[in-house]
């Protein structure tokens, strides 16, 4: 599954990286502690996460992570957008909470790792 | 000695955090403090220390006052200041410290980490992944930094922000924990920081820049009137003893 499948699908709003879209999806991770994203999260993933700050665009470039989805419709802040464009790290927007979006993404056939 | 107004950015970052430019070399940082006419700075990268003896060497030639530290990251991913007096602590804690720290920096995606004399030399790079988080809990960092020989200071990081701060990452500070101030970022006073956060009533407030750039220097400060720039004389102002006091 592709990235731009699961924003058809869930209606996700692109905030960065809207070029990148064909991206493949080899699994998903959810979790708020960069620290354990930084241990578990594989290359490949797509991450969700209820932050917002561009800390996040470090983590999912240095994972290798295919994609960020922000949870309850939060906005990136600004300096997330312009580090996620010039990182090449889509960040897209769920009006879902957490529990929601990762029920429907398993659904969609998304795995853990 | 005579009490004094001691203007004070205690949150400043150097050329060692991934996060900060290279124009925070010990003496950028320096010259900034005190173009923005500040008498103290806290220098506290993240989860080291190695640029600390570096900056007050530099600092000492201007008499600019510096209190060494460092902002660590607890396992709940808060960030907290602590701050030595004695380098011999400091460097205690930052062993404590790494040895709870894993993962290697990747420069790439999070900056180069310099390590720098007081000449603004390049004596090294630290490759530890200072961005990350310690698996120390808060209440251990706590502990730790007030078992040192001298006096130990420990402030929570920009407790008004969502993101890395004990309020942003528990939803509260917890009970019994033993932080000697809380610190607000420069997106809050003091005053709206006792009223939307309660627990921040129960402890002093302090205000620093969290400078990462040298324009940022001192766009935040907190005035403390004491007899020098000791953890033990701020610890004194903070709690408003001895005629000492500490305002934002």
């Amino acid at each position: 599954m592709k990235l731009k499948d699961l924003v058809r699908e869930f209606g996700l709003e692109v905030k960065a990286g809207a070029g990148l879209l064909d991206r493949d999806v080899t699994g998903g991770y959810v979790s708020d502690l960069m620290s354990d994203v930084l241990a578990h999260a594989v290359d490949g993933n797509v991450w969700v996460t209820l932050h917002i700050h561009q800390n996040i665009v470090a983590v999912a470039a240095h994972k290798g992570l295919a994609g960020i989805i922000l949870v309850q419709g939060r906005q990136p802040e600004k300096d997330t957008v312009a580090k996620a464009a010039e990182e090449g790290i889509p960040v897209m927007v769920s009006a879902f909470p957490a529990f929601e979006l990762v029920g429907r993404l398993y659904k969609a056939g998304i795995r853990g790792a | 000695m005579a009490l004094r107004r001691i203007r004070a950015d205690l949150h400043i970052h150097t050329c060692l955090s991934p996060c900060a430019g290279l124009d925070m070399s010990p003496r950028g940082v320096v010259r900034a403090a005190l173009e923005k006419g500040l008498d103290l700075i806290g220098v506290c990268d993240h989860n080291s220390a190695e640029n600390v003896l570096a900056v007050k060497r530099a600092a000492e030639r201007h008499g600019l006052l510096v209190l060494g530290g460092m902002e660590v990251a607890s396992s709940e991913e808060a960030h907290f200041l602590v701050f030595f007096d004695l380098d011999d602590d400091l460097l205690r804690f930052q062993e404590l410290v790494y040895g709870h720290l894993s993962g290697t920096n990747d420069e790439k995606a999070f900056g180069q980490q310099v390590v720098a004399d007081e000449d603004d030399g390049v004596t090294g790079f630290s490759d530890r992944l200072l961005i990350g988080a310690s698996s120390l809990p808060a209440q251990t960092i706590i502990d730790a930094a007030h078992a040192g020989t001298g006096e130990g200071l420990v402030v929570a990081a920009h407790v008004d922000r969502e993101a890395f701060s004990i309020i942003g990452q528990l939803g509260f500070i917890p009970e019994g924990l033993s932080l000697d101030a809380v610190e607000v970022s420069e997106h809050t006073t003091a005053e709206e920081a006792r009223e939307r956060f309660p627990d921040c009533r129960n402890y002093p407030v302090i205000t620093g820049s969290d400078a990462h750039a040298p324009e940022d220097i001192g766009k935040r400060h907190t005035c403390f009137i004491m007899e020098d720039a000791s953890v033990g004389e701020i610890k004194k102002a903070l709690a408003g003893r001895d005629g000492r006091k500490a305002v934002c």
